[in-house]
């Protein structure tokens, strides 16, 4: 059998993914966890001298801390499950990764196991952030340089 | 003042939906999907299109994963806006830094304290 064949095969007998129901879902998981956030950044405005702006970064590092907490005891595992997406696209879902890394590979020593391990899930969206922030910025401060756009 | 709860809801839910149909129609693995989030979030920043969404949806728009392609392009431009080209290489981290610091020492913190299940 080729390869076309086993494909069209493969998706044939695989079940259908409800698609509604996990945009719906994914919608809403995701939609409470940017809520939450926004009541994380109203604390950190309320209580501490942060501006709407600034608040944004104390928020995501609280949102880290909370996904620790969610993964460590089990729970961040059924949030993804249930949310999809939801629970893979916040700030939360690179936590997760990165805490669960963490933990998965504590056997095998603190220096090989968790240090060189950390980042083995989340390290792929660092790498495509850093290299088209790089591209975006140097293309984009060239135009500037040459008079086309403006800041 | 409230309707950034409302909007922060539907913008960050909306940009998880389309993570969703990234993983359920275009059939790609979810690092795939953040991938190209990021690199959508940092495209939109160099357009200059992510700076309004964060005024209009708040948390709604930082907290999904486009906020850090935004971020690192934000700062390198910023950077850049004051010493030219070599501000693109050094300020990429500027504003970022409290999502990667706070994932690494949690994560480290975290494999001190909790014992590993199978897949966590």
């Amino acid at each position: 059998m080729d390869k076309e064949k086993y494909a069209k095969l493969e998706q044939e007998i695989s079940p259908k993914a409800p698609l509604l129901k996990n945009v719906i879902k994914a919608f809403l998981v995701g939609g409470t966890i940017c809520l939450i956030a926004q009541f994380i950044a109203l604390f950190y405005m309320t209580f501490f001298d942060f501006t709407e702006r600034t608040a944004s970064n104390p928020t995501v590092a609280t949102m880290i801390f909370i996904s620790m907490l969610l993964t460590g005891f089990g729970v961040y595992k059924k949030i993804g499950q249930a949310g999809g997406a939801g629970g893979a696209v916040p700030i939360t879902g690179f936590g997760n990764a990165v805490v669960s890394a963490a933990i998965e590979h504590k056997t095998e020593g603190f220096v090989l196991g968790v240090g060189s391990n950390i980042f083995k899930l989340a390290g792929s969206v660092i790498v495509f952030g850093v290299f088209s922030a790089f591209l975006v910025a140097l293309i984009k401060t060239i135009l500037v340089k040459m008079g086309v756009v403006s800041w | 003042m409230f309707s950034i709860y409302i909007t922060s809801f539907i913008v960050g839910g909306l940009i998880c939906v389309i993570g969703q149909l990234l993983f359920d129609v275009a059939k790609l693995t979810p690092a795939h999907t953040l991938c190209i989030l990021v690199v959508t979030g940092s495209v939109l920043d160099g357009l200059g299109l992510y700076e309004p969404l964060i005024d209009f949806a708040g948390t709604g728009a930082t907290i999904p994963i486009t906020s850090f392609g935004n971020a690192l392009t934000h700062g390198a431009l910023a950077e850049a806006e004051k010493h030219g080209l070599i501000g693109v290489l050094t300020g990429m981290f500027e504003v970022t830094s409290s999502g990667i610091s706070a994932a690494i020492l949690f994560g480290f913190i975290a494999s001190f304290i909790f014992k590993p299940k199978g897949s966590v």
